[in-house]
């Protein structure tokens, strides 16, 4: 039986990674971004690799309002959902957040409400259906604030809080919830950061990413270093943390 | 981010980069000259532009259609040969030639119009390209192919990025029933010996290559002669497995200069010499390391240190001379006492490609990789370019940081055909140096 997936923030680099894998596979996939040109190349592409099927569904994903027609309609075409992958987001820029309460807002929005919208929709169908895996797209940088990112590291923070929730809310109805903890990724979001030895590649951490689906795993560090770094940087005590130029 | 070419030399002042986001989009403006950039595999400086903007296409990888009866794909240029591999091998089908490292995009093979261990069976990269989009900095967009703008098809074919950004192409793939290569290494004590192979390899196999000990201790050129075809489908093994992905060692820093020096790279190519005991060795292998040895350790160039290397790529007709070239040039390299890491010949066929500035030719080529000895090497090199141009040959510009003005247009004398297709706006550190 072919797998039915449903990716949202379906353009970004490491989500069409992960898009390929399962095209491989003969997969069923949903799509959903905001650019319906950008989106109908992915799905080409993915027919291409061997995708059985694709749509796509082109949407403002903070319009939260419009998520339970887009999550109903997901279900519907492919008649479930095994996997749903939530990879959207922005980085936003602390700089301007520092003075700018409308750009704190936004990436709160993106990065979290929208999030946490979506996981509500998802978690009500696929309750009745029973089984399915949900992966979600956090960050390290959820682990700890910083002065150099943490209004980004706070939305993050809550989607990391919530999955958790939720994992253990899903749990007696067989549900997987995964929660993804991306390091650096070179991607056109981080295109003008200067790359190094722990930048990662989409396509290594796309293939973590489906690997850690299919084990069924509930939080996971990509790549597994930053379990590690991550440890670290939250063992450093405040007095001391607050001094930092991190 | 430095965009460095693989060579690490030259280096390259105040270059911008960016992507290009989406096919259906146009080149950014930009107030100077730009050049279009892929896996920045080329190994001297056609892929760098000092005080100019680099235009990536790696975010252009999509595939756009596949034909299961014809074989002939297309595809965005920035789709790399590995993702080809990794997508169309199991499903029995393979690259009609593909370069020494699968690490390029499609839009970069047909730039360089590279070649492989089939030359002489297949032709260039360009003989399977049956058209592809050319997107000019005015906007305009050139579907070119054989009938179809074919002079334009012709100048992009090996044309080194400069006539236009090439958004997607269609390459005609070869069927396989197996990705496995029946190998066989012979070695050989002298460059006639090399020839002889050659020739009597070229009708049954499908891919030869040779690799020579150019410092060796004896007067003769030693080296091993390599042929092989694709494989019937085993019994004992999966008959269509492609590479693995994301399992390569990697070269993490830049490595101390001083890592490669002749007495390390002499002891090297003695060992490799002597690595099989018989004089022919037969094996199955699988693609991976029968054309891509190097894929498997990423960033291999660091090893040379950070003052990088360069690569020096001849072809010289030898049907008049019988190698009196070839042999002048090992004798230059030899007085030199500067080592070549790697040194590969390979006879080339008769198949022309349709690209006006393409390197090959029938005739046998050579390539060596010298880590940057200091001014000695060039030098050296430029003595290796009178022998080339006295023989009538050509160096491969995909692979130059250094030829000068005058070689450079005494082996392409086809230039003034192919200067009316440079797009305007475009440049490379390397244009503006042969030009």
């Amino acid at each position: 039986m072919n797998k039915k997936v449903l990716i949202i923030g379906g353009t970004s680099a490491i989500a069409q990674e992960v898009a390929k894998i399962y095209a491989l596979e003969k997969a069923e996939i949903y799509l959903v971004g905001r650019n319906t040109e950008h989106l109908s190349i992915i799905a080409q592409d993915l027919r291409v690799r061997g995708a059985q099927e694709t749509y796509t569904h082109a949407m403002d994903l903070n319009q939260t309002s419009e998520h339970p027609t887009m999550i109903q309609s997901a279900f519907e075409k492919m008649g479930k959902v095994d996997v749903a992958l939530i990879a959207h987001g922005i980085l936003g820029s602390q700089e301007i957040a520092d003075h700018s309460p409308e750009h704190v807002v936004e990436i709160i929005n993106t990065n979290f409400v929208s999030y946490a919208s979506l996981l509500t929709c998802i978690s009500t169908s696929m309750k009745t259906q029973k089984h399915g895996s949900i992966a979600v797209i956090s960050s390290v940088a959820g682990d700890r604030g910083k002065q150099s990112n943490f209004v980004y590291g706070a939305a993050q923070a809550g989607k990391s809080t919530f999955t958790d929730g939720l994992r253990n809310r899903l749990f007696p109805y067989g549900i997987h919830v995964l929660t993804l903890k991306l390091g650096f990724v070179d991607t056109p979001m981080t295109a003008n950061f200067k790359k190094g030895l722990l930048w990662a590649q989409p396509k290594s951490v796309a293939q973590n990413i489906a690997s850690a689906i299919d084990k069924k795993k509930n939080i996971v560090y990509i790549p597994f270093f930053w379990r590690w770094i991550m440890l670290i940087i939250t063992s450093i005590p405040e007095f001391l943390f607050k001094k930092l130029k991190l | 981010m430095q965009h460095l070419s693989w060579g690490n030399y030259p280096q390259v002042n105040k270059q911008e980069f960016k992507n290009l986001p989406s096919s259906a989009m146009n080149l950014p403006s930009f107030p100077g000259k730009i050049l279009p950039r892929g896996l920045g595999r080329s190994y001297g400086d056609s892929c760098l532009l000092s005080h100019g903007l680099l235009v990536g296409n790696l975010l252009l990888n999509h595939l756009i259609d596949f034909d299961k009866n014809t074989g002939v794909l297309r595809c965005e240029s920035g789709v790399t040969l590995a993702e080809i591999l990794e997508t169309f091998v199991p499903r029995g089908w393979f690259l009609p030639v593909t370069p020494g490292t699968k690490f390029v995009t499609v839009g970069g093979a047909i730039a360089n119009d590279v070649h492989g261990k089939n030359h002489h069976a297949s032709g260039n990269w360009g003989n399977h390209i049956l058209r592809f989009e050319l997107l000019r900095s005015t906007g305009e967009r050139i579907i070119c192919s054989p009938t179809e703008n074919s002079d334009f098809f012709s100048a992009t074919i090996g044309g080194l990025g400069l006539t236009g950004f090439i958004t997607w192409a269609e390459i005609r793939l070869k069927k396989i029933t197996s990705s496995w290569i029946d190998q066989e290494q012979i070695r050989f004590n002298r460059l006639d010996e090399f020839f002889q192979l050659s020739e009597d390899s070229e009708k049954d196999f499908e891919y030869t290559v040779a690799w020579v000990d150019c410092l060796g201790n004896s007067d003769q050129l030693k080296g091993i002669f390599i042929r092989g075809n694709h494989s019937a489908p085993p019994t004992n093994k999966t008959p269509l497995v492609t590479h693995r992905a994301g399992q390569f060692k990697n070269v993490p820093l830049f490595l101390p200069n001083i890592t490669l020096n002749p007495f390390t790279i002499n002891t090297f190519n003695w060992i490799y010499y002597h690595k099989n005991l018989r004089k022919k060795h037969r094996s199955i292998t699988h693609y991976d390391p029968f054309f891509y040895p190097l894929d498997s350790i990423l960033n291999w160039n660091r090893i040379y240190g950070k003052r990088g290397f360069l690569q020096y790529q001849c072809v010289v007709p030898y049907t008049q001379d019988s190698g009196q070239a070839i042999s002048e040039i090992f004798r230059i390299i030899k007085k030199s006492n500067m080592g070549s890491f790697l040194a590969v010949l390979k006879t080339f066929g008769s198949i022309s490609s349709p690209g006006i500035l393409s390197f090959p030719m029938p005739g046998v080529t050579l390539a060596l990789d010298f880590p940057y000895y200091g001014p000695t090497l060039l030098s050296m090199l430029t003595s290796c370019d009178e022998v080339v141009r006295s023989a009538h040959g050509r160096v491969y510009p995909a692979k130059d940081a250094r030829m000068s003005r005058e070689s450079f247009q005494a082996f392409y004398p086809q230039l003034s055909a192919f200067k009316p297709f440079i797009d305007p706006s475009f440049e490379s550190d390397f244009w503006r140096r042969v030009l």
